[in-house]
């Protein structure tokens, strides 16, 4: 496991236009080739965490972050950064399956074309290459060009992943991917990741606390904004440093 | 669910008032039907349905009537309608929806939906004593000192520019429709899931991406079945069309030139009518916009269910 650090969050604290203070003074690591989980109750700020990495909130007016989040140098938040690029670099894969109205070939290129790439033959290749790296190709090869709304819902979330993996991203982030997904499309998408891991670094927010011990290597427990406790997911899940974690993960509340 | 045998007498006597009331519409409907038919019936035995669709005679001297000039008029003046209320119409929607801010949007939605509650004769005032001048003095000498030159292009703009003509109707048809295009293009682009162009977004897609490769695609049945709707709308309007075009059965390459649209041809021509084939002909040109609205209406209804379904699945 590596040990170089891909995202560093910084004394970041952030803010809804209505003024909800929704992070507070979160700072974590997130080392390089690893998987991250973010666990908590319900509007504990996971999410809110997750979305500040690909600057998400910048969509609607009257967010606020302080602090910062650094990204190979740079500091994400700052108003320079050029958003288009950002997320070309840092993908995100949502709770429900997000399908574009397009063919599976399309869906995929999709995000190829937007950085350009025209080539037809390079576009066959890097779709194939995304849709293999997804362990979807099999399922898909024959129909390619038919509509992605009719793959079942855990084929349309490896094609979404396929789909974000296709522009070649350096960070992953996934929010609770497979709340909406059967057992077995659940089981997938959790091999899927930690094969994943060894190319680009996971940052996943989960619902589910088996998620996280079984696919993690480092787990955040938040609460009501506030980062409780972040350490390696086998010291978290077997001797947590913080009552309120143990509170958490033996299901005393949440 | 019915409530029709419920116990309960005043449950019995408000049934049965409600439910008489949504007969009555469906009485009018076919009583309506059945008077095109009726009083239509000396014309459609002496001239046929199709010779009546494809004659361009409109000539009360000699007794014989035909439905294309006005259809012609009604086709074309419809279609430059749509042309430019399209584009305009689905500008603002994606304005409202995707790139106002939140205060500017209630004040532009009020303004739009304020337009289409504009009564379609003031439209049609303001065309004849604006608009038309506007037109004859500027607008049509510029149109064919320019694209009348174009080789090919020329025939649309032939004529002296008189203001009075379906280019006119087309634009009062089109500012009339954009409200409503547009309202119901909105509410289309606001069925498209906010996590779906999040995705896009997620990927890199710039504003103008989303718009193009998610929003529009996804509610595009839905646009589809507004412009149907409004196809409707722009077929069937009468006092608007009337002041500008003014009332000339032929069918003319011009768009410069007068024409005659089935809503004007009825509105100008009842008093006229002292044979009763003409009057016969005239309520056949009813008729024949009866069915047209009809089917259009009908049509624009399709797409709007399956763009709800398709949302709601």
């Amino acid at each position: 496991m590596s040990s170089t650090v891909e995202l560093e969050v910084n004394r970041l604290n952030f803010y809804y236009s209505g003024g909800v203070h929704a992070l507070k003074d979160i700072s974590l690591p997130a080392y390089k080739n690893n998987v991250i989980a973010l666990i908590g109750p319900s509007g504990c700020g996971k999410t809110t965490l997750l979305r500040c990495f690909n600057r998400m909130h910048d969509l609607y007016p009257g967010n606020r972050y302080e602090g910062e989040i650094r990204f190979k140098g740079n500091n994400i938040l700052s108003r320079e950064i050029d958003l288009i690029d950002l997320r070309s670099r840092i993908g995100m894969v949502f709770q429900k399956p997000t399908p574009f109205p397009m063919s599976i070939f399309d869906n995929i290129a999709y995000g190829l074309k937007l950085k350009g790439i025209r080539a037809r033959t390079e576009l066959s290749e890097r779709v194939e290459q995304a849709l293999r790296h997804a362990a979807l190709w099999d399922e898909v090869k024959d129909k390619l060009h038919s509509s992605a709304y009719a793959l079942s819902g855990g084929q349309q979330q490896r094609l979404v992943i396929a789909r974000a993996l296709a522009v070649e991203p350096e960070v992953l982030l996934f929010d609770e991917p497979t709340s909406a997904l059967d057992p077995i499309s659940t089981a997938k998408i959790e091999e899927l990741a930690i094969k994943l891991k060894q190319e680009i670094t996971i940052i996943i927010v989960t619902h589910n606390m088996q998620q996280a011990a079984r696919i993690s290597d480092w787990t955040g427990f938040l609460m009501l904004g506030e980062l409780i406790e972040f350490d390696r997911t086998d010291k978290i899940f077997t001797s947590p440093s913080q009552k309120l974690t143990e509170d958490y993960i033996t299901g005393r509340f949440g | 669910m019915p409530v029709l045998f419920k116990k309960n007498p005043v449950d019995i006597v408000f049934s049965v008032i409600t439910a008489a009331a949504s007969v009555s519409v469906l009485v009018f409907i076919v009583g309506i039907l059945y008077v095109l038919f009726a009083e239509s019936s000396a014309a459609i035995e002496k001239f046929g349905v199709v010779r009546f669709l494809t004659s361009t005679d409109w000539d009360p001297v000699r007794e014989s009537f035909g439905a294309a000039t006005s259809l012609y008029g009604t086709a074309v003046a419809t279609a430059i309608s749509l042309l430019i209320a399209i584009p305009v119409a689905i500008g603002i929607a994606v304005f409202i929806t995707e790139i106002a801010p939140d205060f500017l949007k209630t004040p532009i939605g009020v303004a739009i939906e304020l337009l289409a509650a504009i009564p379609s004769i003031i439209y049609g005032m303001w065309g004849l004593f604006t608009l038309a001048p506007i037109m004859a003095d500027y607008i049509e000498p510029a149109l064919q000192a320019t694209l009348g030159r174009v080789p090919g292009l020329g025939i649309l703009f032939e004529g002296t520019p008189m203001g009075i003509d379906l280019l006119t109707a087309g634009i009062i048809l089109s500012i009339m429709i954009i409200p409503f295009t547009a309202s119901i293009s909105r509410d289309a682009f606001n069925l498209t899931p906010e996590v779906v162009k999040e995705s896009a977004y997620a990927l890199g897609a710039t504003k103008w991406e989303v718009v193009k490769n998610v929003v529009i695609p996804y509610s595009k049945l839905g646009v589809f079945g507004g412009i149907v709707l409004s196809l409707g709308r722009a077929l069937g309007e009468t006092m608007a069309v009337a002041f500008v075009l003014g009332n000339n059965h032929q069918i003319t390459s011009s768009i410069l030139d007068a024409a005659a649209t089935i809503t004007v041809t009825l509105a100008n021509e009842f008093t006229e009518a002292d044979t009763d084939v003409y009057l016969a002909s005239l309520f056949y040109l009813a008729l024949i916009l009866f069915v047209l609205s009809f089917v259009t209406l009908a049509v624009a209804k399709f797409f709007l269910l399956r763009a709800e379904q398709r949302t709601s699945r």
